[in-house]
């Protein structure tokens, strides 16, 4: 039962072959007998998932389900759930019960999902290892010596080891692909502004966008069917219609054009995920797709760019964590700046004080020019590339991540050589625009993923893209040895 | 680009960051290390590039000026470390 897809799943309670009860009670008591190997969840909500799934039998019964109607999930908790923990996993909000949901969890209640539990991440998503969470590093199930990468690799580990059928994630430079990647899963990160931000504890406000994380391209369907929409409560939400996203996904591929960027195969980069990539695109070609180069000039400068525009945002973002009003106080403050020096010294981990002082520096009184003004600028120069790439193409495709899942305690004493890890996801978030990345092959045991970028709002082509693949092919179906 | 420990403790009061003083040589290189990488952007010729502050050049959406949330005092105060009569306490501020 543990490897069936959302898909499966539900017309599994359709049909009547199990109820969501016994559905969410065999998940609940995997996690309780097989997370202690990989600590993919900081909070378990045993209690309310049943109460949850119980309310979603009743509405199978009466016949009145919707798609999504007693299936479970996890959700990443960066995402605030009314009356449980959302720690963010920060020591800063460790002591944090959100008084609200976001939009996204009320949105999956709303559409009868449950809720399994917290996933685990890296603190305030600043990290691609899940190192840096206050509750441990999280393991990844193809080897529990390797990071699941992050900042999503709690979601990205419980959906690969099978704790959970499907999860939310985050991405603001690449945190819900290069774990998918790393963690042999499906992964969705939606045009900014597609998914709600309200009530998703902000990391770089102009870059961050939620999104799926699961074990088919079906399945990522299905939840951007929930997740995305309008939201008045979150200023930069789009208007705009929600397509059915599962309408698309059986379109055949014939004449699709696919771009290669030549920058996207670096020298230092592992040759045998390369070769993958090629072979992933051998495999489009099969179906269909030409295949032409394009270029990307400004990649490089991606990191730069995005190493001062997601510190002065989140700067500024966190500067909301004073010991005020939410979140952890220092003992016995003698005035109030011994509070708020204390109280953000004492909750915050390294990586986020490193990150909230780099965004300090580069947005202090003389550096703005220099720094941030020059950023946004690249920026714009990464925006025009793919808009002149994609005005030849349809979709980009590369492979995720330069290298496979690295071991725990690698690049923890050097943050750069984490950042360059992210090479060929942060551009999208600088771009705005939506990309996936789907399992194609595996190096030494360890699964990579192939990136598949499209135009504003292509959410319905990349989809149709990966799920013909995965029609195909059965990179998606792999799963961890002994699971 | 070199930070110190002078320069560490200067970025450190603007953010309200306490660092430990054995921590301050470890961030100062971290942080020139990370400035290093930054200061890449500076070989691109960037003259006449508009900043690019939205990817999709949205403007800010307004709404009609009403009142339109409802007084939730209580069950947003609950997370607060310190309050008294409906407001937030703090350290004093004025002697």
């Amino acid at each position: 039962m543990f490897d069936k897809t959302l898909a499966e799943l539900a017309s599994g309670l359709k049909s009547g072959e199990f109820s969501s009860v016994e559905l969410t009670q065999a998940y609940l008591a995997r996690i309780k007998a097989e997370d202690a190997k990989y600590n993919s969840f900081i909070t378990v909500t045993e209690e309310t998932a049943l109460q949850q799934a119980r309310e979603a039998d009743k509405i199978i019964a009466t016949g009145n389900a919707g798609a999504f109607t007693g299936l479970p999930i996890a959700h990443k908790d960066i995402f605030c759930t009314k009356g449980t923990r959302t720690s963010c996993a920060s020591k800063m909000l460790d002591n944090f019960i959100s008084p609200y949901n976001a939009t996204v969890v009320d949105k999956f209640n709303q559409a009868g999902a449950i809720s399994l539990g917290k996933t685990n991440m890296d603190e305030f998503a600043m990290g691609s290892s899940n190192e840096s969470s206050f509750y441990g590093a999280c393991r990844n199930p193809w080897d529990t010596d390797r990071v699941p990468g992050g900042s999503s690799g709690g979601s990205a580990a419980a959906v690969s080891a099978q704790l959970t059928p499907a999860a939310t994630g985050t991405d603001t430079g690449g945190s819900i692909r290069q774990p998918a990647a790393l963690c042999g899963i499906t992964g969705l990160k939606p045009t900014y502004g597609r998914v709600s931000r309200f009530g998703m504890i902000a990391f770089a406000s102009s870059l961050d966008q939620g999104g799926p994380m699961t074990k088919t391209a079906e399945d990522a369907a299905m939840m951007l069917n929930v997740m995305a929409g309008f939201d008045k409560n979150d200023s930069t939400s789009v208007e705009r219609d929600v397509p059915d996203y599962t309408a698309d996904l059986n379109k055949p591929l014939d004449g699709l054009r696919i771009g290669l960027p030549k920058e996207f195969i670096m020298d230092d980069m592992d040759s045998d995920i390369a070769a993958q990539t090629q072979a992933a695109i051998k495999e489009f070609e099969k179906l269909g797709a030409t295949v032409k180069e394009v270029s990307l000039p400004n990649t490089a400068l991606s990191i730069p760019a995005y190493y001062i525009i997601a510190p002065a945002e989140a700067s500024s973002n966190l500067s909301r964590f004073d010991g005020v009003r939410y979140g952890h106080r220092c003992e016995e403050p003698v005035n109030l700046e011994d509070m708020y020096k204390r109280s953000r010294g004492e909750g915050f981990g390294p990586e986020v004080k490193r990150r909230i002082m780099v965004g300090t520096y580069a947005l202090s009184e003389g550096f703005y020019d220099a720094y941030y003004n020059k950023a946004q600028q690249i920026r714009r120069l990464i925006r025009d590339d793919f808009t002149k790439a994609l005005s030849e193409v349809d979709v980009i495709m590369g492979p995720t991540t330069p290298h496979p899942a690295f071991r725990i305690g690698e690049k923890s004493s050097d943050p750069v050589s984490m950042y360059m890890e992210d090479i060929f996801t942060i551009s999208l978030n600088l771009a705005g625009l939506p990309g996936m990345s789907i399992p194609c092959g595996t190096v030494n045991g360890l699964p990579t993923g192939l990136q598949i970028i499209g135009d504003y709002f292509a959410e319905q082509k990349l989809l149709n893209v990966a799920h013909q693949f995965q029609m195909a092919t059965d990179w998606h179906k792999q799963s961890p040895q002994g699971i | 680009m070199s930070l110190d420990r002078t320069d560490v403790d200067k970025i450190a009061h603007l953010a309200r960051l306490q660092i430990e003083e054995q921590d301050t040589p470890e961030y100062a290189q971290n942080l020139s290390n990370i400035l290093d990488l930054v200061n890449q952007m500076q070989s691109v010729d960037t003259t006449d590039v508009l900043p690019m502050a939205h990817p999709l050049d949205a403007v800010q959406r307004l709404r009609s000026d009403a009142v339109t949330e409802e007084n939730q005092r209580e069950n947003l105060q609950s997370v607060a470390p310190a309050v008294e009569n409906g407001l937030f306490q703090v350290p004093k501020v004025i002697e």
